[in-house]
């Protein structure tokens, strides 16, 4: 099976990289005796965890519910949004050049306001999350949704297929793979949207935490945060790539 | 003279676009008999696809009488048409077998029986074993090959193909047109092809209609009566070759 010798091997340098990665970062800061307060060892990035003070776990639940919380809300409500404009194309020229503009809106520079409409919170982080997120979606599904082979739909017409007919059995189906590839780039999009919320102002969650570390020099910490942050970024992303493979054939995934 | 299955007489169809008009096909006079494979040929533009489309209902025309079905063998034109494109139009999501079975979900056909006859479909086309298989998995002959399957699902009378093999090799061109006359005559249908190959008209066609472009017309339609069943040693035949000749001067490639 060199089939399965070359996932093996392609999974071991994968893993490899990473390990490499650690290592050179931990003789950089031994061999190089950098302060810890400018970069921490890896040990002592892991060390920080064991401080009962930064109540880890309770941090990440808040970060991760705003980052899941304004992901689900953005695709619930992009692919809805992007349905409607299919199914009313009058609707979709009077809103989608509209939400082209809004989209130009810088959505940390919205923060602010945000904070003065919905107070802080894990609320408006979310909120956050969903605005930087939810245009990709709107776009990538409106797009697909469009994408259909116009004989395709004579060879509909002919058997006089109705118009849902052709939504369930070619629209809909063809635009999964424009859903899924506006949903890998919303899933990154969402942790950046949830940390800015959090810089911006709250008072819980691993944005917050690393601006209270920031005061004292704990950069062991900050560290681990981000470490954190982006542990969660790539369990939204696997999942999302999990759902990929489950719905799309290999062939028409966009890659 | 028994009824004719297809009946066309001056029929033609104008397309308006900011005001000018265009003239997409007229003068076509012509009848296809049940059973029979009649070959649309001409150039670019001059209106086969439009004729065809007409022929699908698709399409309306301005002026002239189009009718299909004849009193032994009635027409219903929401179940009794089959398409074949240029593409195969596989729905890259469903395997082979569902692709083929798309027909029959819309017109709400019962599912057991289909299927069966899918199964059977498939290998009246050479696609035993390929029914689980992504259309990814399938080479472009493959993939027409279920595409005729496809169009034959909910068993319609007419068979519109518009240049079925065109986007295919010339090897596999040959291969399918040969194909294509085993599983005309075991299906038993009526079929209209469009193509724009002068060989693959005459050696497919029990008629072939001449279509011209600038101006749209028709320029001629006649039997081919070339023997039944046709091997490729035909097309070195005097006679196919009187066929061929006849067809490029009225194109004006002669």
């Amino acid at each position: 099976m060199s089939g399965n010798r070359e996932t093996l091997q392609r999974y071991a340098l994968a893993v490899l990289s990473h390990l490499l990665l650690v290592a050179a970062w931990h003789f950089f800061v031994v061999l190089g005796e950098v302060p810890k307060f400018v970069m921490p060892s890896p040990y002592a990035t892991v060390h920080a965890l064991l401080v009962p003070n930064y109540r880890w776990i309770e941090n990440i639940l808040v970060t991760s519910t705003e980052i899941f919380g304004g992901y689900i809300l953005a695709v619930v409500i992009g692919i809805g949004i992007a349905l409607l404009f299919s199914w009313f194309r009058t609707l979709e020229m009077l809103a989608m050049p509209l939400l082209v503009s809004l989209n130009m809106i810088p959505k940390v520079a919205l923060g602010p306001l945000i904070i003065v409409w919905f107070s802080y919170g894990i609320g408006p982080n979310l909120m956050m999350a969903f605005a930087i997120c939810f245009f990709p979606i709107v776009l990538t599904t409106a797009r697909g949704l469009r994408e259909v082979e116009p004989d395709l739909l004579d060879l509909v017409r002919t058997l006089k297929g109705s118009r849902w007919q052709i939504f369930t059995k070619i629209q809909l189906p063809g635009a999964l793979p424009y859903i899924f590839s506006g949903m890998k780039v919303a899933a990154i999009l969402a942790v950046a949207g949830a940390i800015v919320g959090e810089f911006l102002g709250s008072d819980r969650g691993l944005g917050y935490l690393m601006l209270q570390v920031q005061v004292t020099l704990d950069t062991a910490a900050m560290f681990m945060a981000v470490i954190l942050i982006t542990l969660i970024g790539m369990v939204l992303y696997g999942l999302v790539l999990g759902l990929e493979r489950m719905l799309v054939v290999r062939d028409a995934r966009i890659q | 003279m028994s009824e004719p299955f297809i009946h066309l007489a001056g029929v033609k169809k104008v397309y308006r676009t900011r005001g000018v008009e265009f003239l997409a096909v007229s003068e076509v006079t012509f009848d296809v008999e049940a059973g029979e494979l009649a070959a649309l040929v001409g150039p670019s533009g001059c209106g086969k696809t439009t004729l065809l489309k007409i022929l699908a209902g698709l399409h309306t025309h301005e002026s002239g009488e189009v009718r299909i079905g004849s009193s032994r063998q009635p027409f219903d034109p929401s179940r009794d048409i089959g398409m074949v494109f240029q593409q195969p139009l596989l729905l890259k999501w469903r395997r082979v077998i569902d692709n083929v079975l798309l027909p029959a979900e819309i017109l709400g056909l019962p599912m057991t029986a289909s299927r069966n006859r899918a199964h059977d479909l498939l290998g009246l086309v050479g696609l035993k074993g390929s029914e689980d298989k992504y259309p990814y998995e399938l080479s472009g002959g493959m993939q027409q090959r279920a595409a005729i399957a496809r169009a034959l699902i909910h068993d319609p009378k007419l068979i519109l193909m518009d240049e079925p093999f065109g986007a295919l090799d010339a090897l596999t061109r040959e291969k399918m047109n040969l194909e294509l006359l085993r599983i005309w005559h075991e299906a038993r249908k009526t079929i209209v092809f469009v193509t724009h190959g002068i060989t693959e008209a005459v050696f497919l066609g029990t008629r072939v209609v001449v279509l011209t472009a600038g101006p749209a017309r028709m320029a001629d339609n006649f039997r081919v009566d070339l023997p039944h069943p046709r091997t490729l040693d035909l097309k070195t035949s005097e006679k196919f070759g009187e066929y061929s000749r006849r067809i490029y001067r009225l194109l004006g490639m002669e």
